[in-house]
């Protein structure tokens, strides 16, 4: 499938700050299932830093803008190719032991109730366990925005019974290390199709370890595997880890955020 | 009248223009933050056995003489120390005391810890009586330094790389990629000439005239060195006499081979003689007159977070001539505060963007992001395994040997020797969670047993040692006080140590706790030429 | 040289200079104090209080202005910044932070300060005398200056440091003249009066000038004569003329080593072009206070020039 993407954040303060630095993973990942045929990453009066590849196989671009500014925009163009590989992240070079993501953080804590979710779970060998994983997520959770901000965590998520693919995705993780299988926050965007799908083009899901196979994403809230529709950019242990966009600025200025998304399919 | 009110304005009570506070409150507060700096751990001490505790008599050993507790014939190394000793009247040992302390308040190396109360200009206790190596004590200790560096450096190599240590099984996963210290964020960096700890300071207590143990490897930031030069400056200024009869190796060298060391590892794209910094966390911090002693030796600036920027591919720091490029970041701060878009996004210490500038080769900093999980007290057990598989070498300096619980046979010999054992929780620190078999009564050991069943994995346990005395000046003459030793080894291009380190010394009777907030002093340490 | 350094350098000079004319002001307004007026003496001190911008703090922590509180309030009191304790500690503290920036001479004067004010503190008010601590703190503020006179290195934290005195400096003569014009003086009609040449001479001996000026200018004080020698005579050290060119000297030295102008070096020449170019006439007819108060609202504007421009880090 062929997608296009356009994907633009501004950043507004109250008064000048005096500069701003970013940090960005905003490039498709390198996989068999991407192929990247154009990709532009623009910030308004910025200079771009030095570009590098993380051990997690993630391109890191940093930015510095200089001020007085009291608007940045940010802007994502590209087209890439997918394919469906069920999920599976094939040919993905990184070098971050797995085990490393069997690290807990605040918000993929696991509590008692995450505990028992995983534990409920069956599954004849990693690959059913980690789908009855997903599944069992998404039972638990139902899919409703509004009732949860940037900062719950899974165990808030599931005690409340709704959320976001973000709490999908962190729920997901916290069961998935309570039962031993290593896995991570994904960020990236989603191809919503006319069926009604509700989701917001820029998407999260997860993804576990799976002896044999290596890393392979669960998107709960979709209750599916990344396919075609997915275009992935990075990872990390939750989501602030593996934010698209870091950033800082100098001045105390108030930050106010506006993001818009438009994922589409066009013609090959 | 009106005429005085209209002038109140324009603000006689004029303020710092940077921050709009008043200039010492704005350069101070946050920087109490941002390093967990400390001198040796106390903690240990715990686990080494003074005089004959439960009861027995422990034969010390007193590095000045020969024989066990019998003060008489003295080792060649202290051989000329003995008539200094004797000959030197009771009041000139006093006024020579009383020069050294004014010394030191004089050049102003105080040991301050702020929010604790008391004088924050307080003074270590320095004692007179230097603690001596002969040439050939030292160079096995270098040998046995160097090779500990070359391990620990190579460890993190192989951790952030492919983890060949892991996939032979030499040690546990879990402790290395699950452990706080490891950074994910530089996994598949390599940092210039393959150095991620280039100031490594191993603190070694002594056993006997043969017998050396590793205590801890401190692979960050490990403080104190100032203390060993400033110690030295003093001995030589007071004591000229005693430098033209000893021969001993010069230390002074020290903050030299630390320029090189670190210009060594500027990275690739810096060309030319590189600009180094020293990063402090600010002049509230216990260690700010050691940064700024090492800033003024080495002649480079003593910065701090703000006054470091990232643009484009580049750090620079602000001067009053614009902006000037750093090529390498002696910090003295934590990782956690290197940069808030990486570590600690609440942090408002630290360069944004730093580590991105880090990653791809524009700026070094060392100790490099992540050296911290070769310093772990777990992973400190398997620094042998980590000498023998990096190096082929068997380990000239061993540990104190340690007995992992979660292993069975270890379990097994620990439930049975309690009463003569340290127990340690491995992740705690700070003597926390802690059992001190011979000084503990039968209920505790009994908790400690009930626990180590319940969760072993989460302990481990050691021996006590009989720790070493060198001769000290005390209110009555000369005793024999506890001592340990902090050797710092400098890794770049080259491996280097200079002859000498930090000796700490328990001042009080009997104590083992060397540490300076708890009664501790420093000494002059000596290495005399062969 | 970093721009933290330089601020920092700069600070232990305006410090320094702060307490200095602190220190001389309490001395200023104890002696006006013995003088019998039309106000009775509280507010004489009031009025001082006023001109300098702390009479509201003052208020709010001790109520009526006596003359006991007063004397806590600049000399001792924390919670006054412009305290001379205040700013002794706080000279004290940016120097031990740029403490490699100094020679030891340097850094023992501050230090010195610092310890004997700690000594001070400790000691029974009711034993301590006005004058002994103005003394003090005068003889403290010269030993610090005859100390980087004598051995700090003449390099860009020396003009930075002498940059700080000469700007604090100059905006203090210029505010106690101000005190002395527009506040001490009840009615206008004292003008030219006996009360008014007291007063004069009660100033020009806080600024330790009183034996200078008659060297200089022989005969009466009059209003006129001390006019051109505060504002205009480049021989009175405390001269708003000595203070400028010392300014546009050593930001000069700036501008050379560091082969380029800034806004600050403009700035400077403007500033001493006011001076150089004002009669004494000129000053009177524009009015005294008028032109004491854009004297100050320049300095300032050249403060913020050489913080932009040197001590901020912001300059590319």
């Amino acid at each position: 499938m062929r997608l296009t993407v356009d994907h633009l954040t501004r950043y507004s303060y109250d008064t000048p700050v005096r500069s701003v630095v970013q940090s960005h993973r905003l490039a498709p990942s390198v996989f068999t299932g991407q192929k990247t045929l154009d990709w532009e990453v623009t910030v308004s009066g910025g200079t771009a830093g030095a570009r590098h590849r993380d051990g997690a196989g993630d391109t890191v671009q940093g930015w510095t803008i200089a001020g007085p500014v009291t608007e940045v925009l940010v802007r994502v163009r590209g087209t890439v190719d997918t394919e469906d590989l069920s999920g599976v992240l094939r040919g993905h070079r990184e070098t971050v032991a797995p085990d490393c993501y069997l690290r807990e953080t605040a918000p993929t804590r696991t509590d008692a109730a995450l505990a028992d979710l995983a534990n409920a779970a069956t599954g004849a060998d990693p690959l059913s366990l980690a789908h009855a994983l997903s599944a069992a997520v998404a039972d638990a959770i139902a899919y409703r925005p509004g009732v949860t901000h940037a900062h719950t965590t899974a165990a808030e998520a599931l005690a409340l019974g709704e959320g976001v693919c973000q709490d999908h995705a962190h729920a997901l993780i916290a069961c998935a290390r309570a039962r031993a299988i290593p896995a991570r926050y994904v960020s990236g965007y989603l191809f919503a199709t006319e069926d009604g799908t509700p989701h917001e083009a820029a998407h999260a899901w997860a993804e576990l370890h799976v002896p044999g196979l290596g890393w392979v994403g669960f998107d709960p809230a979709n209750r599916s595997c990344p396919d075609a529709r997915y275009i992935r950019l990075g990872s990390g242990f939750d989501a602030q880890d593996a934010a698209p966009i870091r950033g800082i600025a100098r001045g105390g200025a108030r930050e106010a955020m506006d993001v818009t998304v438009a994922v589409q399919q066009s013609a090959q | 009248m009106c005429l005085a009110a209209a002038m109140r304005g324009s603000g006689w009570a004029d303020r710092c223009p940077a921050t709009g506070l008043h200039k010492s409150w704005a350069n101070g507060h946050a920087a109490g933050a941002g390093a967990t700096e400390t001198l040796p751990a106390a903690s240990w001490l715990c686990s080494i056995r003074g005089q004959g505790s439960a009861g027995e008599a422990v034969a010390q050993f007193n590095e000045m003489f020969q024989g066990p507790g019998v003060e008489t014939e003295v080792r060649i190394p202290y051989a000329r120390l003995k008539d200094w000793v004797a000959t030197m009247p009771q009041e000139l040992r006093s006024l020579k005391q009383a020069e050294a302390e004014a010394l030191f308040r004089r050049i102003g190396i105080t040991f301050a810890v702020y929010g604790e109360g008391g004088d924050p200009d307080r003074l270590i206790p320095f004692d007179m009586f230097p603690r001596v190596f002969s040439g050939s004590e030292w160079a096995r200790l270098e040998r046995g330094i160097k090779q500990r560096a070359r391990a620990l450096n190579a460890f993190l190599v192989d951790v952030y790389g492919r983890g060949e240590i892991i996939r032979a099984g030499r040690i546990p996963a879990r402790l290395v990629y699950q452990n706080e210290a490891y950074e994910k964020s530089v996994a598949g960096f390599v940092p210039p000439k393959g150095v991620y700890s280039h100031i490594v300071g191993v603190d070694i207590v002594r056993t006997g005239p043969e017998e050396f143990y590793v205590l801890e490897d401190n692979c960050r930031t490990p403080s104190g060195v100032s203390y060993m030069l400033e110690s030295r400056e003093i001995m030589m200024r007071m004591f000229p006499d005693l430098f033209r009869e000893n021969r001993i190796e010069p230390v002074d060298n020290y903050s030299e081979k630390l320029r090189r060391t670190l210009a060594s590892v500027a990275p690739a794209k810096c060309k030319g003689e590189p600009t180094v910094v020293i990063l402090t966390p600010g002049h509230f911090n216990s260690a700010y007159y050691e940064h700024s002693l090492l800033a003024d030796l080495m002649g480079v600036e003593l910065v701090e977070g703000q006054d470091l920027f990232v643009d484009g591919e580049y750090v620079w720091m602000r001067t009053t001539e614009g902006p000037r490029r750093v090529d390498v970041i002696y910090r003295r701060i934590d990782d956690a505060f290197l940069d808030p878009l990486c570590f600690r996004p609440d942090s408002m210490l630290g360069i944004p963007g730093l580590m991105d500038v880090y990653r791809s080769g524009g700026v070094s900093i060392c100790s490099a992001p992540g050296a911290g999980v070769a310093d772990d007290k777990a992973v400190y057990t398997y620094v042998p395994d980590m000498v023998r598989f990096y190096l082929g070498e068997e380990p000239i300096l061993q540990n104190v040997p340690t007995w992992q619980c979660g292993k069975p046979d270890d379990l097994a010999h620990v439930l049975a020797n309690l009463p003569d054992l340290v127990v340690k929780e491995v992740h705690g620190s700070g003597g926390y969670g802690m059992l001190v078999g011979p000084k503990a009564g039968r209920d505790e050991i009994d908790r400690f047993r009930a626990k180590l069943t319940e969760d072993p994995g989460n302990y481990i346990a050691q021996p006590t040692l009989a720790l070493s005395t060198v001769p000290t000046f005390v209110e009555e003459g000369v005793a024999p006080r506890h001592v340990d030793l902090r050797p710092y080894c400098l890794v770049g291009e080259r491996i280097e140590l200079v002859p000498g380190g930090l000796t700490r010394v328990a001042l009080t009777e009997g104590s083992l706790v060397v540490n300076s907030s708890q009664g501790g002093g420093v000494k002059d340490t000596w290495v005399l030429a062969e | 040289m970093l721009s933290r350094t330089a601020s920092n350098l700069y600070w232990i000079a305006r410090y320094m200079e702060r307490a200095d004319t602190v220190a001389r002001l309490l001395e200023v307004g104890s002696r006006i104090s013995l003088l019998p007026s039309a106000h009775g003496y509280r507010s004489e001190w009031d009025s001082l209080l006023q001109a300098t911008g702390m009479a509201h703090a003052f208020a709010r922590k001790y109520g009526d202005p006596v003359q006991r509180n007063i004397e806590s309030f600049l000399f001792f009191d924390r919670d006054n910044p412009s305290s001379i304790a205040s700013c002794i500690t706080a000279a004290r503290e940016n120097g031990r932070i740029v403490r490699t920036a100094l020679t030891t001479q340097v850094w023992d004067a501050l230090n010195t300060a610092f310890q004997e004010l700690k000594q001070l503190e400790r000691e029974e008010r009711s034993k301590l005398e006005l004058s002994r601590l103005t003394d003090w703190t005068m003889r403290h503020a010269a030993m610090l200056r005859g100390a980087i006179d004598a051995t700090l290195l003449r390099g860009p934290g020396f003009n930075f440091l002498n940059i700080g005195y000469y700007l604090e400096r100059g905006d203090n003569t210029a505010r106690l003249m101000d005190v002395k014009y527009y506040v001490l003086l009840p009615r206008v009609d004292f003008v030219g009066s006996g009360l008014d040449n007291y007063q004069w001479t009660t100033l020009l001996r806080a600024m330790g000038a009183q034996r200078a000026f008659h060297w200089a200018y022989g005969g009466d004080v009059t209003a006129a004569k001390i006019a051109d020698f505060l504002i205009r005579n480049p021989q009175s050290p405390r001269s708003l003329a000595t203070c400028t060119a010392g300014l546009m000297n050593h930001l000069g030295r700036l501008a050379k080593a560091y082969g380029r102008e800034t806004q600050a070096q403009e700035t400077a020449r403007h500033l001493a072009a006011g001076i150089e170019t004002a009669t004494v006439e000129a000053i009177f007819d524009e009015g005294l206070h008028e032109f004491l108060t854009r004297y100050i609202a320049e300095a300032a504007t050249l403060a913020n020039a050489i913080h932009d421009s040197y001590l901020s880090g912001e300059m590319r």
